[in-house]
């Protein structure tokens, strides 16, 4: 009855002739799929505070709190895990931010442009295939019967049992993920480095700098904003070790040094079926990641201004 | 330049070497693996294909192309590109649009906007998107792959691109539209849409790139093999060879296809189509990432 009358009434007809209607209703398939997607997921959480039987679904299961961290930190593997996705993050970082920068100062330097485009294409091109592809790449070049190896073998190197060595091994995901992404990383400071302004340089030269000195003087600090500001970016995603590249490369060797959480979770939740468990540990990773991100964000934001819309 | 002083010679040299190096470190392993896939059974086993082939032949493609497995993931992929780049298109426009109106003349905006990059800061993770999929019915389903990929079901990212790019478009339009009478959905489909094309295909190459190298998704989300998208296929084959179990070393000697040579074959197919849309990719990627990254 109620609901007929407001049907009725003129505040639901102006509703709907409102000019902001579509407006809403554009925005209902999306927001719809991701309350689904997204959303519910995260209700989902509470299982990692219950003993998850999934007979007896979200609602059966019985609660047992925070138990599931209690066993979280007393395996010595959760410690190592930690530690594992830390010092890889770290190190691509460094190495994933100093790569482009450089290659991007050196590509500046090349004025003729057929080159610098060519170079650009190809240094380019491994960011776009998948690591399932590029894994299997890498195994066969890696292997103790690959190229790399044969290529050692020149010098009487070798052979290094790259795939297998846990030490090795750590050397092969950080080079091998500054390989695939340095040339598109590359795109943001180049594009800095053409928007620095051309008389500075010109007056410059007028004080007789050569290009060392204009480079240490102009070109740097003049990109230095857009690296600070990815790499404080980057550290917001310090928990993310490339799931998808370790997975496709790493084996039972090279646990040692090579499982990440991310690895990890996936093996006792959806290989071992321990739900609650992995739930919690992928919990602490995402509670522990957000706060990285909103942290990086407001540093971003603080330091160089930065907004994502 | 006027500083052509020796040093600076020198160091232009050794500058050129450096970036070819650099380059031809990015696409030999490439070239090599494509030489390992056309060369013999005998030369792929000893380890001495180069870049080039060896004893040509095009058997590992033929053995490819032969067992049904690869050329059904093959399809399954294409199916999952075509209908994941069509549906989130229009839920990325449909989403972008509203959004990038300012929140004085769309009342709730800013709420919805929250609702939208709050799903780029915080997941449930893995298992409780598992467990939701199963519950939805969707394992096997193609729809699991097009809305539970790494980007989610709306590729929150995208959707701040499309929007910052909709921003950009000069106020004037949409007013003089809107003194035509033109409603929100006119403006967008005849007004918006049109000046927007070189960020639309910014958008459908990310998708395109997307979606056919997800691999995760079907890993989890496929319970029979036979529904394996092309990159999840892949994954389970090569890593048959990273741990293989200790008595097949006979069978693979026995082989007229060497294991190696099947999947190098494989690899060079499956990057076919990404090698294919690269010229496009390059040039509206590198367009997409200043946009959305260094913007004003």
């Amino acid at each position: 009855m109620r609901i007929g009358r407001f049907a009725g009434s003129r505040r639901f007809r102006e509703m709907l002739s409102h000019p902001a209607l579509p407006l809403h209703v554009m925005v209902l398939p999306g927001l719809a799929l991701l309350f689904v997607f997204s959303y519910l997921p995260m209700v989902g959480i509470v299982i990692a505070f219950q003993d998850y039987l999934p007979s007896k679904g979200f609602f059966g299961s019985p609660w047992i709190g925070l138990d599931p961290y209690r066993v979280i930190f007393d395996i010595p593997d959760t410690w190592k895990v930690i530690r594992n996705t830390v010092v890889i993050s770290v190190l691509k970082l460094f190495f994933g931010l100093i790569t482009p920068v450089v290659t991007a100062l050196l590509l500046n330097e090349i004025r003729i442009r057929w080159f610098k485009r060519s170079i650009q294409t190809l240094v380019f091109f491994p960011h776009f295939l998948s690591w399932v592809i590029l894994g299997g790449i890498i195994i066969d070049v890696f292997s103790q019967n690959g190229a790399v190896n044969k290529l050692l073998g020149w010098f009487n190197l070798g052979p290094y049992f790259f795939m297998g060595d846990p030490a090795l091994f750590r050397f092969v995901v950080v080079a091998t993920d500054v390989w695939k992404d340095f040339g598109f990383s590359m795109i943001v400071f180049l594009a800095a480095l053409t928007s620095i302004d051309p008389s500075l340089y010109e007056s410059a030269m007028m004080d007789g700098a050569n290009r060392w000195r204009q480079t240490l003087h102009i070109t740097l600090p003049g990109i230095m904003p857009i690296v600070t500001l990815v790499a404080i970016l980057n550290l917001g995603n310090i928990l993310n070790a490339g799931f998808d590249q370790i997975f496709n490369l790493y084996n039972a060797l090279v646990y040692e040094t090579a499982d990440i959480i991310d690895t990890y979770v996936y093996r006792i939740g959806l290989v071992n079926a321990q739900y609650g468990l992995a739930t919690a540990m992928g919990l602490f990773k995402s509670a522990v990641g957000f706060v990285l991100i909103v942290i990086s964000y407001y540093l971003a934001y603080r330091v160089a201004n930065y907004r994502i819309f | 330049m006027a500083s052509q002083s020796w040093s600076y010679r020198v160091f232009f040299f050794f500058n050129c070497v450096i970036l070819v190096s650099l380059s031809l470190l990015c696409i030999l392993p490439f070239i090599h693996i494509l030489a390992v896939s056309l060369s013999g059974n005998g030369p792929t086993q000893a380890n001495e294909v180069g870049l080039w082939p060896v004893e040509f032949t095009t058997r590992p493609y033929e053995h490819v192309l032969s067992t049904g497995q690869f050329t059904r993931a093959f399809g399954v992929s294409v199916r999952r590109v075509l209908l994941g780049v069509a549906v989130q298109l229009i839920l990325i426009i449909l989403l972008a649009y509203p959004l990038s109106k300012e929140a004085r003349n769309f009342r709730g905006r800013n709420v919805y906007t929250w609702i939208v990059v709050f799903t780029m800061l915080f997941n449930g993770g893995i298992i409780p998107m598992y467990i939701l999929m199963k519950q939805l019915g969707l394992f096997d389903s193609v729809w699991a792959l097009v809305f539970g990929g790494g980007w989610g079901a709306v590729p929150v990212f995208l959707t701040v691109l499309m929007l910052n790019f909709f921003r950009q478009l000069p106020k004037e339009l949409d007013e003089a539209a809107t003194t035509d009478g033109a409603g929100e959905w006119m403006k967008m489909l005849r007004v918006y849409l049109p000046l927007s094309l070189p960020s639309l295909m910014t958008v459908t190459m990310f998708l395109i790139v997307y979606h056919w190298n997800s691999w995760f998704d079907g890993l989890i989300y496929m319970t029979d093999t036979k529904n394996y998208p092309l990159q999840t296929y892949l994954r389970v084959e090569i890593n048959r060879i990273n741990n293989p179990p200790q008595n097949m070393d006979e069978s693979v000697v026995e082989r007229k296809v060497s294991q190696r040579a099947a999947v190098a074959a494989q690899l060079v197919i499956a990057m076919l189509p990404i090698t294919a849309v690269y010229p496009f990719i390059q040039q509206y990627f590198k367009e997409g990432i200043v946009l959305g990254s260094v913007k004003g």
